[in-house]
Parts: C-alpha cells; structure tokens; sequence
C-alpha cells in the first residue's frame, strides 16, 4: 500500500498560494486517477484539480477555506486501498470510440424530433419523460443543463473533464447523447476547465426572491452573471464607498493620441485614452500608495507591484483582467496590454493568472457616453477609477496675461470610488489631482 | 435431433423425470384420463398409472396444499393450474404456507405448480392472465418463465430437482408456435436464476420473458432492417431470483433499456427490474428506462380489443426507435 500526497498545484506563473475551496470527496472515498478531488480558488478563478492516483482519500490535511503555500501537501491518497473499496457501480474507462450510429438512425432521430410520447399499449398513458427546456425558469443553470444530459453522459464528461455545454447534442431538445460525447472526446482531448468562482466574502450573498408577472422572462443566471451580482452586493457591503469627481482637459492628449495613432497602428497597437489614463494612474499609484491597497482584518496591505485591472465588458458579462507591472510599462507597452487583454477576454483566452493580482481597477465605460459613473469597488482593493465621455466642450481658459475666454476644449470626467475605511478624502483627491496634472501635461517624449 | 413444440419439449421433460426418479408425480385436473386441458400429460396415466398421474377435484387449494404435504412427506410432487388464472384460489396455500414453510418450520418443500398463462389467444379474462408480479413479491419462492422449448424442457427439469418451491409458468401462446431442434438421448437442465442473451446488440437492450420475448425479437429485427438499430435482446428465463448481473451487463453494453412483459403495467415486473438498474447502474443509463406492458385492465375478449390491450411488435418498435434517438 503506498502513500501518494496530494499538492496545491501553481496555476499560473505568479501564483504563490492557493485556498482550498471545496473537498469534492470525502476521507475514505475511492479516487480514480484525474478524477475531480477538490477545487481551489485564486482571485477570480477557481479549478478542479484531478487526482494525482487512483486510491483512497486517505487523510485530509488542508480544511475547506484554508489558503496554503502552492506545494503545501493537502492530503494523501492510498494507492492500493483502492481496489479493496467496493464499488457497486465501478466504471470501467468508456471506450474511445462510440459505435457509430448507422446512418439510417440519423433520419429516425429527426422524425422523432417532436417525439409522440414513447408507445407500447400501456406507455399511452403520460410517461415521466420530458424535454429539458419545458420546465420554465425555476431551475437553475446546473439544473438546466442536468436535464439536458444522462447518466452516463455526465459520467463521462466528469471523467474526461469535459464541459457538457460545449458539446453539440443530437439527442431530443438538444441532449447531449453517448455518441455525441465520445466523439468530441475522440476529436478533442479535453484540459480541466478553469472557470470563474465567487469570491469568499464574509457570509454568502443571497438574492430576494421575486415572482414573475404572467407573460415575463425568468433566465437563470450564468456563472459570471452570478459571480458579479455576488461581488458587487459583497463590496458594497463591505467597504464605506465614497467618491471624487474631477474634470480632465484631454485636449492635449486627444493631440499626441491624434499624431501617434498611425505609428502605433503600425506597430499594431491600437491607441486610446484609457492608454494613457492608466499610464498617468500607473505613475502615481507608487507615489500613493494608500490607494494601490488592500484591507485585511484590522491591516493595510501596501501592495508592492503596481498592477492595474482594466474591465472588459463582454456580450455575456463583465470581466477585469490585470496589467501585471504596470508602473514599469511604457505607454506603448500600456496599450499594449490593454489591446491584449481586452482581445483575449472577448475570445475567453484569459488564463487563470491574467485576472488575478490586482490592486487598483480602470473602469471605463466613457464609450457609451455617460458624463460621469460611480463604480463599485473590485475587492479586495480601496480605488477603482471610473472613466466618462471625451468630448469638446465649453471651457473658461485663463491666458497667460490673466485674460478669461471659453474655449472648446476635450474634456471628461474621472470619477474615483475608494474605500473610507483606509482611503481618506483628502488622499484620494491627491492621488487624482496627480493623476489629472499629468494627463493635462503629458509630456511629448512619453508618447 | 428433434424438431419438437414448446408443449412437447415440456412433456418431455416431465416424463423423463418422472422416469429418472419415481418419488415425482402430477396432481391436477383432469390430468390423468384426459391428458390435461393441453395434452401436456397425454399418455402419462398408461404409463405411469393413476397413484402417480391424480386427477383431483376442482379445487387449486386442495391441489397445493397436497402436493405441499407430499413434499414435505419426501415426494416431488408436480401440481398443474388448468388456468394459471385459478392460481389465486392457492394464493394462501402458497403464499403463507408453501413459501414460509423452510422458515417456520425448517421443512423443505420440493414442489412444483405449474400452468399455461398468456394471452394472444382469445381467451378473456379468466383464461389469459399473468400471474407471476403476485408471486414475485413473496419470499421463499422460485418463478421461472420459459420462452424457448429447450429452456421449457430444461425449466421444467431443474424446478423438479430444485429443493424449494418452484412457480413454473407456460405460456399457452407458445405451446405449439414454438418449435425448436432439441438433441435426442441428451439431458437438457437451464439452471434456475440465469437469464440468456436472445439476441447480441450494441445501441439499446429490451429485457422481457415469455411470449413477448418473440415480440421483441421480432422488434429488434425489424429495427435493424428498417432503422440500423442494433438491438440487445435479454430473456430472463427466471423471474425469482432475478439475474441482477445479466441486467446490468446488458445495461452497461448498450446504455438504454426497454423493458417489455404482457402483464398489466402498474406493479408489473417492469417497475422492479427499473428500480434494480437504477440502484446497480444508474450512471451507466444514456436514456430512461422504457416500459411496454399491457394495460392496467382485465383483458378483453374482443380481438379488436385484446389486440389494442396487449403489447404488439409495433408497440415495441415504436418506443425502441423513440428510445434510440433519445
């Protein structure tokens, strides 16, 4: 009998610790090797992790919650022990490949689309079997997509780790079948699935419940939809929001912007605003450091990297990838990554380490026009910064001999949300006034 | 070889064994003189006289609880239903003293009741039933249902040597459409609580017994021409103990199972053999489990109507094709 520890793997490069969220088995319970054994969650991002062997869940060592060194050993299997366990049902591996449905069966299928209820004398009589979107919205995602696969089909997937949703069905209303599962196997071998988890705030989130009007829509919610009504209801509730509004002059920006663009372009760096709003908060979040932090307990953490999220909205939800290092970046480099990030959140190539880390987040949805937005705070960070339209507009400039004029002039509004609980008004409104002194006299050389 | 019927291949069975060991012998009505109600014991009064071939009077508790005491007394007796049907006027007999017996009272009880079921064949409600979902729920019997004339003879043999209580049931439909090659001079026994793979498939499995086995057989056909669906037929053979492993297998091959069987739907068969796939092979189901049974109502006399009651190889077609392209 031989003991295999089971580690708190590194996902992605700059991982340094994980929490264990969930033990999917108990002490005792027979493992398959690569079946889900538990899942751990970083920032954003939660993984199942497969098990190392096939055996017993022999001990436990990290409990639920816990957030451990990666490596840390968080239990161990017994090897052997798991052949002695029974198994009532013990799978066998699926073969490969699906006998293939003959052709004729196809047509059989289709004519059956609308399917009479399943015949034989006695089966006139209603039978228990329903198609699985005739149920309304009561039911959750999980349970949506449960009714739409069998069994064995969830067997399957929870064996090879494949994600049933993706998967084309043939069967009645969209049912993934056998055959429709081994050969998507057969054709793609499948990696674990990272996908997005709520955050662990302090008690669950729950949402009132409200009943619909005859004729309204009831739509579950997905993952992301459900990880953000979390986070946004948690962090209002956690941290004492407050926020500053100040007036930008772009006009000198939208002039290096309007020379720079072709250049950039040919670099294939798509040049913005925003570029140059988080190049202006990347260099004075090190001269702030109260507003690049985090709360813990009782405590301030000063966050050592500069590391700005920028939210992405996505057609099915919003998301916040990171600038990782974003101090130590050029403006070039900035909208770089801005291109980057935004690029590979719309095409959900994210990896779990391009949403993690954050200490300080552009929200910026100036594009759809708002004069002004109050953001909710990204925890467990003090300051998000809020970006509204850049347009001309009237302005009293004052001339260098005292003379007041209006002028049209490119202007918006930053707007800043920041925790009073550690951010004062007064340091905030430093950090901004910085950031706008920079942006209006943004020197050439940087572009 | 022999090209012999279902009724035959039954005959000869008993006769052999009433050969091969004189403590066995045969009660019932008109049995003896007449040869039974089918013939199935034509002839066995000149051979084997009237103290081992009885003709009893009409009374089916009288018939059990003698052949219970006889069994009891160290004979193997052979009691014949004329009409399974009648079998519930033994309901007692069987039910709270043939099948408590070896617990009560640590007697052992070598018998056999036996008896043509089914329908197809006109015969009403008196003369059609299916008795064996009454039976199944009683501990301390045995319930075997032949749909073959090879396992007919092979049933009959072995519930005979069996040292319990035996319910032997004979599908009257089948007595002379089933005829089969059965080897001459060669003891033919079917163990008792093993089903038969009646037909290899791949994409979905129908477990049923008795005359509707044929029914499914000729389903699975018909869907391989017609469909390209390659259809797995089990053929149960036992009904207690049921052959849990057989079932599974077939379920963990194919994934999908209809279940068929000629008695009434509610409290049928059916509903026990789904409960054990659902406890021993839940996740290996990529479909629920179907029924085709009859109606839950007393069978009719009317063609028409026993023919809309019981369930026809299009019944069975059509929910194997619904249930394929689930």
């Amino acid at each position: 009998m031989a003991r295999v520890d089971v580690l708190m793997p590194q996902m992605g490069e700059s991982i340094a610790e994980g929490t264990l969220s969930k033990w999917l088995k108990k002490v005792g319970d027979p493992v398959k090797r690569d079946e889900p054994l538990f899942e751990i969650s970083t920032d954003k991002v939660d993984a199942e992790i497969p098990a190392p062997a096939a055996g017993v869940l022999a001990e436990i060592k990290v409990q639920q919650g816990q957030t451990v060194p990666v490596q840390t050993v968080v239990g161990v299997l017994e090897t052997e022990a798991g052949a002695a366990v029974p198994a009532p049902a013990k799978p066998e591996p699926p073969k490969a490949a699906a006998p293939p449905p003959p052709a004729a069966k196809a047509e059989a299928s289709k004519a059956a689309l609308a399917p009479p209820p399943p015949v034989g004398p006695s089966a006139r009589q209603p039978v228990a079997v329903k198609s699985g979107d005739g149920d309304g919205g009561v039911q959750t995602a999980e349970q949506r997509l449960r009714t739409k696969s069998t069994p064995l089909v969830r067997k399957i997937a929870a064996e090879h780790r494949v994600d049933i949703s993706r998967i084309p069905g043939s069967g009645y209303a969209g049912r993934v079948t056998k055959q429709d599962i081994l050969g998507y196997i057969e054709r793609a071998p499948t990696a674990p699935i990272p996908r997005p988890q709520a955050p662990s705030p302090a008690g669950a989130i729950e949402h009132a419940v409200v009943e619909p009007w005859p004729g309204d829509r009831v739509e579950p919610w997905s993952k992301i939809r459900k990880i953000t009504a979390d986070h946004m209801v948690m962090s209002k509730r956690v941290s004492a929001h407050v926020a500053s509004f100040f007036e930008v002059d772009f006009t000198r920006v939208a002039q290096f912007r309007a020379k720079a663009k072709q250049s950039y372009a040919e670099r294939g760096v798509t040049l913005t605003f925003l570029a140059f709003i988080a190049k202006a908060c990347a260099e004075n979040l090190r001269k702030h450091p109260i507003v690049n932090a985090a709360v813990s307990g009782d405590s301030t953490i000063y966050r050592a990297d500069v590391n700005i999220g920028i939210a992405v909205a996505l057609d099915w939800g919003l998301i916040v990838p990171v600038i990782k290092h974003a101090d130590e970046l050029s403006l070039i480099g900035i909208a770089r990554a801005i291109n980057d990030l935004g690029e590979r959140a719309r095409t959900k190539k994210l990896l779990p380490d391009d949403i993690q880390r954050g200490t300080f987040t552009i929200t910026n949805p100036g594009g759809f026009g708002p004069f002004a937005g109050i953001p909710i705070i990204n925890q467990p960070q003090v300051a998000i910064l809020g970006v509204g339209a850049i347009e001309k507009r009237p302005k009293v400039v004052t001339a260098a001999d005292g003379t007041d004029s209006i002028a049209i002039r490119t202007t918006g509004m930053l707007t800043m949300s920041y925790d009073h609980r550690v951010v004062d008004g007064a340091d905030a409104d430093k950090f901004l006034a910085d950031v706008k002194k920079l942006l209006q006299e943004f020197p050439e050389g940087a572009v | 070889m022999a090209e012999v019927t279902f009724l035959e291949a039954l005959r000869q069975g008993l006769w052999e064994e009433m050969e091969r060991d004189e403590r066995v012998f045969i009660l019932g009505e008109d049995v003896g003189l007449y040869g039974g109600a089918f013939k199935v014991t034509d002839g066995f009064s000149k051979r084997f006289g009237p103290s081992r071939v009885i003709d009893t009077p009409i009374s089916e508790a009288a018939i059990v609880g003698a052949a219970a005491g006889a069994a009891h007394m160290g004979l193997r007796p052979v009691a014949e239903m004329q009409f399974i049907d009648f079998i519930s006027c033994a309901y007692d007999m069987l039910t709270n003293y043939v099948a408590t017996a070896r617990y009560r009272a640590g007697l052992s009880t070598p018998m056999v009741v036996r008896g043509p079921c089914g329908g197809y064949v006109r015969g009403g409600p008196f003369h059609s039933q299916n008795p064996e979902a009454a039976f199944l729920h009683t501990p301390g019997l045995k319930i075997v249902y032949p749909a073959t004339a090879r396992d007919a003879k092979g049933l009959i043999k072995a519930s005979i040597r069996d040292e319990d209580p035996v319910l032997y049931l004979e599908h009257k439909w089948l007595y002379r459409r089933i005829k089969e090659q059965l080897p001459e001079g060669e003891e033919i026994l079917t163990p008792i609580g093993q089903a038969r793979t009646a037909r290899e498939g791949k994409h979905l499995s129908i477990i049923s017994y008795g005359a509707t086995l044929w029914k499914s057989l000729e389903a699975a056909e018909q869907l391989e021409k017609a469909d390209g669906v390659s259809v797995e037929v089990l053929d149960l053979r036992t009904l207690l103990p049921m052959d849990d492993a057989a079932i599974v297998a077939t379920v963990k091959k194919t994934n999908k199972v209809l279940i068929v069987h000629e008695d009434t739907r509610t409290g049928g068969i059916a509903g026990e053999i789904a409960a054990r796939i659902n406890e021993q092979a839940f996740e290996w189901l990529d479909g629920p489990i179907m029924r085709v049974t009859a109606h839950d109502v007393p069978l009719p006399y009317a063609p028409t109507l026993e023919d809309f009651v019981l369930p026809q190889t299009e019944d069975i077609v059509k929910a194997a094709r619904w249930l394929a392209a689930y």
